[in-house]
């Protein structure tokens, strides 16, 4: 039999960052205890992770960090209950569970040759920073295209990764375009809502991909948006977030239709969810 | 081969020395499969039990590991069972559940090993079913009162013995370990004459209901089918197909345990995100679900229904929900519900 694949991973925090002005947001990064550990937990940009906090519990986190940056795990995650609470006030030096890596994800080989647009709002970006920082790394930037990304939150100060957002804006192989929703005083970039902004930049669809994640409203009102610029549905990219305990397809809870979405997603195309129920 | 009555408290309790054995016993109005210690402890005068022996096998609340944790790291201890077991009297509608189980627990991606481990300890002896009850369609649901599929070995209860039938290679060598002395002519002709005359009165049309579920996710017929349910889940936790699970801690400071306790669909957390956003607002979504979840996702998954005709849920609901009559309604038949 393979792996227990209930049992989590020690790793342990070093550090605790308080994310966004609001302080709903923390990015965690955990460190692995050692290189035999770091080798059993291989994933890709896309994938999630079951992060557990003993004596608390266990809640399923994308993986905001990138294959490409050894040694460590990222996570940015919004309080919300039991487990993120337990997590933001945790101090640095703690040891956690973390269980995966689990799901799918971006279809990066097939994604090879084409060019990309990025779509993300809100903290909806944690996956989207994994995917972006893998395609930068310099030995694979060459098998991608033009690489854009449109990415909002509602002000300047609930934006995740700003120092990357600052890294992104001075390099001429990624379009970076960062917007929020009202004016503010001292921000010189853009302003208006995702759905929007994606008809001003009006990305072509002609060979390329567009990976879209955050809140519902967003999607949806950016869909018709990109059906403007000629994607199809198997030209999109989503990634859901069902409920979820187990991550492995057994505990009967993330499905949508006949999909479980933490052992056959979290990342479907458009095109595949149309032939699935609208339960998520 | 052959059990004569008189003679099967001896032979559990010789089980028993060896195996976990666990069989049908009397609780009060009604039968649970329990761990026996002695034979006689036993009672073979039931139709099946309230509640399925699936959670022999996937308990209703286990633990999966402890931990404690130190400052200078954690440790962690697996809690999977490898005690050989015994289910002795499991009806054929109850061994095909294990089947159908086992797709779940050994799916394309991920082994569940403490179902698994369990699984493969287990021998199944099972009991034919000489008088099916009026909720029993086990046979419009592939199965049947004789269905041998699952099954190590089969017996059938003709008045004073059991006649027994080796179905695997597992029940040949307890057979063999047993010494089961050889049933005559005449006490094979009473067990075919048993299974000639054993009927399941109730059946199901099941013709096209498939094709139909395919296409009525958003069909006004859900609209009806939850009305009067509580949501009080009685039918997935006594069914023996159902297998939602819920992780939970149980701990005291750094020491602790990681649980996992059934769970289900019909309960409107099952599904409630972080957010506060639900993809199953209402009983309808709840109740579309778990039909859906038996008579489509299972078959397009599994190429077979995840319901095994045991009537449970018909029995156990408190408001007299019955699937056979959903599942008639929803191909546009009538239904034969005989309680
Ligand atoms: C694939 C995937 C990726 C994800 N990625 C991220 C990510 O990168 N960042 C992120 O922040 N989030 C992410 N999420 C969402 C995240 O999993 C949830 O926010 C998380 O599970 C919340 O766990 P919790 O223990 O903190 O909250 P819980 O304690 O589970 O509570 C969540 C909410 O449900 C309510 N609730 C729960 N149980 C009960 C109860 N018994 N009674 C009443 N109310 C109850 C609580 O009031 C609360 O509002 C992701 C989810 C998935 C599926
Ligand atoms: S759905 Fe009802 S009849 Fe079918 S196996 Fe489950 S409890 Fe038995
Ligand atoms: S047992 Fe009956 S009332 Fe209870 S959840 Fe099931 S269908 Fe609804
Ligand atoms: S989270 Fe358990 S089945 Fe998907």
């Amino acid at each position: 039999m393979q792996r227990n694949p209930y049992l989590p991973l020690p790793m342990k925090l070093v550090k605790n960052f308080t994310e966004t002005e609001d302080k709903l947001i923390h990015t965690f990064t955990f460190q692995f205890l050692s290189e035999e550990d770091e080798k059993s937990f291989p994933y890709m940009p896309g994938q999630f992770a079951e992060v557990c906090v003993f004596g608390k519990g266990e809640a399923p986190f994308g993986i905001a960090s990138s294959p490409t940056e050894p040694g460590f795990l990222k996570f940015s995650v919004a309080k919300v209950g039991l487990v993120s609470t337990a997590l933001h006030m945790m101090e640095e030096g703690t040891i956690v569970g973390v269980r995966g890596p689990l799901g799918n994800y971006y279809p990066l080989e097939q994604l090879k040759g084409k060019n990309i647009v990025i779509i993300g709002g809100g903290f909806a970006f944690t996956t989207l920073r994994s995917m972006i920082t893998y395609i930068l790394k310099p030995e694979h930037r060459g098998d991608y295209g033009k690489l854009t990304v449109i990415y909002g939150a509602r002000n300047p100060g609930l934006l995740l990764y700003k120092e990357e957002l600052e890294e992104w804006n001075g390099r001429s192989d990624i379009d970076l375009v960062c917007t929020i929703d009202r004016p503010v005083e001292g921000w010189t970039g853009r302003v208006g809502f995702v759905p929007t902004v994606t008809k001003e930049v009006a990305p072509s669809s002609e060979n390329s991909v567009a990976i879209i994640c955050g809140p519902p409203v967003m999607i949806k009102f950016t869909m018709p948006e990109l059906e403007a610029c000629g994607f199809k549905p198997d030209q999109i990219i989503m990634s859901l977030e069902n409920r979820m305990k187990c991550g492995i397809g057994m505990c009967g809870r993330c499905n949508v239709g006949n999909r479980y979405v933490c052992k056959d997603g979290p990342v479907f195309t458009k095109a595949e969810l149309n032939q699935l129920p609208n339960e998520y | 081969m052959i059990i004569a009555k008189n003679a099967l408290p001896g032979l559990l309790d010789k089980l028993a020395a060896e195996y976990e054995v666990y069989a049908p016993v009397k609780q009060g109005a009604y039968s649970l499969y329990k761990q026996i210690c002695n034979g006689a402890e036993a009672d073979f005068g039931y139709v099946n039990s309230k509640i399925p022996p699936k959670g022999i096998l996937f308990p209703q609340s286990e633990k999966l590991y402890s931990y404690s944790v130190t400052g200078e790291g954690t440790s962690l201890e697996e809690c999977v069972d490898t005690r050989k077991k015994v289910i002795f009297g499991i009806r054929p509608c109850d061994a095909k559940s294990l089947l159908l189980m086992d797709n779940v627990f050994n799916n394309d991606k991920f082994q569940d090993p403490y179902y698994l481990t369990r699984r493969s300890n287990t021998i199944l002896v099972g009991m034919a079913c000489n008088d099916p009850a009026g909720t029993c369609f086990c046979t419009s649901m592939d199965g049947g009162p004789f269905d041998q599929s699952g099954l190590d070995l089969l017996l059938t209860d003709i008045g004073e013995a059991y006649v027994v039938e080796a179905v695997s290679q597992k029940g040949k060598d307890l057979a063999a370990a047993l010494a089961l002395g050889a049933a005559d002519d005449s006490q094979k002709a009473a067990a075919a004459e048993a299974r000639e005359s054993a009927e399941v009165a109730c059946a199901v049309n099941t013709v096209g209901l498939k094709a139909r579920l395919d296409v009525n996710f958003y069909d006004p017929i859900w609209e009806k089918f939850h009305e009067k349910c509580l949501g009080c889940a009685a039918c997935t936790y006594s069914c023996p197909t159902c297998h939602c699970f819920d992780i939970v801690d149980e701990a005291k400071d750094c020491n602790g345990c990681r649980v996992r306790n059934w769970d289900s669909c019909m309960f409107p957390l099952f599904t409630l995100h972080g957010s506060g956003h639900n993809p199953r607002t209402s009983g309808k979504e709840r109740m579309r679900q778990r039909i859906m979840h038996k008579f489509k996702y299972f078959v397009d998954n599994f190429n077979a229904t995840a319901c095994v005709g045991c009537g449970r849920c018909i029995k156990n609901c408190p408001v007299n929900l019955d699937v056979r009559e959903v599942l008639a309604d929803i191909r546009g038949s009538e239904a034969r519900s005989d309680k």
